[in-house]
């Protein structure tokens, strides 16, 4: 086994994870490189692009990575259940390269429902100039709360994605853009912001097959790769902190103008803007070991008065985690295993107000509770077993539909 | 050895997985439910039926899809939540005719009011001047039931000028057909109208014709049946097409009649008897029989809707001054009272009841009765406290 030692830590990047990190094992002239595990005080939610493992190709400026994800569940809704199914939700791919020691460059491609869609979720150049000042260009994955860049599978002891982070908010969302980013260090403390322009929204957030307001009805449009739907960037900012001791927070603001409001210099519509603000954390409780890791986000749009009250121009909701490891030792042969329970609670509401005929509250609303275990042979790959109960209510808050069931998964880095 | 410790987790884990029904939500009690097919369908007719679900409760319209652009729902589900009653939220608005003559504001955006508009896009407003009623979606169950009752029974039903002085009218509301309905084979019609059946003044002749303007009023989506563009007034290519048109008239058709809950309960047995004791069951009539239909479940079937269909004098407290073919401004079809107990899950959890929802109770709504409705309301303020709450528990009965 040969270890690498840091070289440098504040760029947070990629192929600075090769320098900061040890390789494992040898394969020919693949190299398994993993993040080192000094350095984790050290880093935030931001860095979660660069914190994976990675294959080098032998002593090039090459690497290669990714994640696989593969599910069965069986669910029931109010007593009808569509049998047992299978899945592989996604099949992700990352290939980094380092132009020079202070240019890097990182895609992730995923391959989702079987590689029904193909999504290049970033795909950016950074460039750093100073340890707290580095530029980032191309597809980049907007940093709303903290899943939308920290969303790998084998990082959570939970199958399905948080739906706040995924149908309220629109992880994973990327879009075509620039901005900057930085970390600065003080005794214990790590501080990180980020700062975005890219392509944004359009008008399908307030009028699509959801029948609600809907964020991620946007990701449907190819085009933001390629231009703003409306000339408008759409601002993204977020600044962290983290005691090594205690934890991250994080704050986040996201937002622009959503609708195309002229073409052709013809006036179509005023400008109409969306707002989100977000709040992530995560902590490990000391002597317990207990991981707590969640976000909360409020989202305002502005939806014309005579449009319909069915997309709502208030939304929140969250999630949180709790991980408990309750056994970490060396199990059926793998040394460091670790097995753990879990629980997530999940709420989200997607149309805050009330109706303006009754006065009466909009529900449109939905809960979740998620326990169940993990076990992790390798800190790359973990196999989870999860029992999700939910309950969505309508719009007008009639008796809510009840789903519940199993699913069983296994997701790894390779 | 202790590493073995995990086969029996492992082995819990599969007892749970296998014990996946157990873990479950159960099923709601189909009597407690409102939509779900008749019994008896062909499977080629389950499917059609399936298609004409996913139509109705799934498929949302938006600009890109031909909502509006000025429009009241954004789909059909959105008005019928789980095929029953609706709600303020989803009322919609009719103006502009004041008497049998017609609807002088059908050059103003009449017969229905597009209440809400796509961005960029103003809504209608009520002219000035015109006369109007808002109206709540009513439930859809059972509908197919109603559809073929044939004219004869619905005319045997009738005593437009009260011949049997019992203080109860009751005629139909003889209407025009719109250039694409075909009347049923045994039709009845006079002076060129037919009888309608559909709508809270039984202005619609048939679900083809309720869908059809459902699509098109309700949702701003033409169709080759309806093709003018409820923004623009002029002709414009189908938004949706027949066979969904169709899919959903079928799926209509063939949703189920409510199921009665607690039929053995006494209460509801002594309701029943007061129900038919002060004269509600005049108008309310609680069994009618269908006649030929080429869907086997539905033909020559008993069934207990508690309505006739015809339309009563409502007296000034139900008068809105706005009405639709025939029918008179104080003139509303007997709603049937099918499903009344399921009104609120439907309803976000409270009763909205009447056309407009302004009764929050079924006494409320029964206090509302007025002209032929007004012996039986005074009937009912003649019973005692116990005898009321009968009659109620037997109206959520049904």
């Amino acid at each position: 086994m040969k270890r690498v030692f840091i070289s440098g830590l504040l760029s947070g990047a990629l192929l600075l994870c090769f320098q900061t990190a040890h390789a494992q094992t040898e394969n020919g002239w693949l190299q398994r490189v993993e993040p080192a595990a000094d350095s984790v005080p050290k880093k935030l939610n931001m860095d979660a692009v660069y914190d994976r493992p990675f294959l080098q190709l032998g002593k090039t400026p090459v690497a290669l990575g990714g994640y696989v994800e593969a599910n069965t569940a069986w669910f029931s809704e109010d007593g009808i259940s569509e049998g047992l199914s299978f899945q592989l939700p996604r099949l992700t791919m990352f290939i980094s390269s380092t132009i020079t020691r202070q240019i890097k460059f990182l895609t992730e491609i995923e391959f989702e429902e079987g590689g029904r869609e193909i999504n290049i979720e970033f795909a950016a150049l950074d460039i750093q100039f100073h340890p707290a000042f580095n530029l980032r260009g191309g597809i980049l994955m907007n940093p709303i709360g903290a899943f939308n860049q920290n969303h790998d599978g084998p990082k959570w002891d939970f199958i399905s994605r948080p739906v706040s982070a995924t149908q309220m908010l629109p992880a994973t969302w990327s879009n075509a853009g620039f901005g900057f980013y930085g970390k600065f260090y003080s005794g214990a403390w790590t501080f990180g912001y980020e700062a975005y322009l890219s392509n944004g929204f359009d008008d399908s957030i307030i009028s699509n097959s959801e029948n609600r307001t809907s964020l991620p009805a946007a990701k449907a449009n190819p085009e933001r790769f390629e231009e703003s739907f409306n000339g408008q960037p759409l601002s993204t900012v977020k600044l962290s902190v983290r005691q090594q001791d205690i934890g991250e927070i994080g704050f986040s603001y996201m937002g622009g103008v959503f609708n195309q409001f002229q073409e052709d210099g013809l006036i179509l519509d005023q400008k109409r803007s969306v707002h989100t603000w977000a709040v992530d954390w995560n902590a490990t409780i000391p002597k317990l070991g207990t991981k707590i890791t969640g976000e909360w986000a409020w989202i305002n749009v502005d939806v014309p008065e005579t449009f319909s009250q069915q997309f709502g121009d208030q939304q929140y909701g969250g999630f949180v985690d709790f991980v408990q490891p309750v056994l970490q030792r060396k199990i059926l042969g793998w040394e460091k295993a670790v097995f753990s329970i879990a629980c997530r609670l999940e709420y989200v509401d997607w149309n805050v107000g009330a109706f303006r005929e009754t006065g009466g509250n909009i529900a449109d609303d939905f809960k979740a509770v998620v326990p169940g275990v993990s076990f992790r042979p390798s800190a790359q790959t973990v196999l989870r077993l999860n029992y999700r109960y939910h309950w969505q209510r309508d719009i007008l808050g009639n008796p809510p539909a009840r789903t519940a069931g199993w699913q069983f998964g296994v997701s790894s880095y390779f | 050895m202790q590493s073995l410790k995990v086969i029996p987790i492992a082995l819990v884990a599969c007892f749970l997985l296998a014990a996946c029904e157990k873990t479950a939500p159960p099923a709601p009690n189909d009597a407690d439910l409102l939509d779900g097919p008749i019994e008896g369908l062909t499977t080629d007719q389950q499917k059609r039926f399936l298609n004409g679900d996913i139509a109705f409760n799934d498929e949302v319209f938006s600009a890109a899809t031909g909502l509006g652009p000025v429009f009241v729902a954004t789909s059909c589900g959105t008005c019928h939540a789980g095929d029953g009653k609706g709600h303020p939220f989803t009322s919609l608005t009719r103006f502009g005719q004041r008497d049998e003559t017609g609807n002088q504001f059908l050059h103003l955006g009449g017969p229905q009011l597009q209440h809400r508009a796509l961005p960029g896009f103003s809504p209608e407003q009520l002219p000035t001047g015109a006369t109007s009623s808002t109206l709540l979606p009513p439930a859809n169950t059972g509908l197919g039931l109603l559809e073929i009752i044939p004219d004869a029974a619905l005319l045997a039903l009738a005593d437009p000028d009260d011949a049997d002085g019992d203080g109860i009218s009751g005629r139909p509301n003889w209407v025009n057909l719109p250039n694409y309905l075909n009347p049923r084979p045994d039709a009845i019609s006079q002076d060129g109208k037919y009888i309608g059946r559909f709508g809270k003044k039984a202005a619609v002749y048939d679900l083809l014709q309720q869908t059809v303007n459902a699509y098109n009023q309700d949702i701003g989506i033409t169709s080759t049946f309806e093709p003018f563009d409820t923004y623009s007034g002029e002709p414009i290519d189908p938004e949706v097409s027949s066979q969904t048109i169709h899919d959903v008239v079928f799926y209509l058709r063939t949703l189920k009649a409510p199921i009665p809950r607690e039929v053995d309960r006494e209460a509801v047995s002594a309701g029943k008897m007061l129900f038919e004791q002060i004269g509600c069951a005049k108008c309310h009539v609680p069994v009618l029989t269908t006649g030929s239909s080429p869907i086997a479940p539905l033909a020559f079937r008993e069934f207990y809707p508690y309505s006739d269909l015809l339309l009563h004098d409502m007296g000034p407290e139900l008068d809105d001054g706005y009405t639709e073919g025939s029918a008179k401004t104080s003139e509303w079809r007997t709603p049937p009272l099918w499903g009344l107990g399921l009104s609120k899950n439907s309803q976000g959890g409270q009763y909205f009841l009447l056309h407009d929802g302004r009764a929050h109770s079924i006494e409320a709504a029964i206090l509302l009765h007025g002209g032929e409705g007004s012996q039986s309301r005074e009937a009912y303020g003649q019973l005692t406290p116990a005898e009321k709450n009968q009659l109620i528990t037997f109206l959520e009965s049904l």
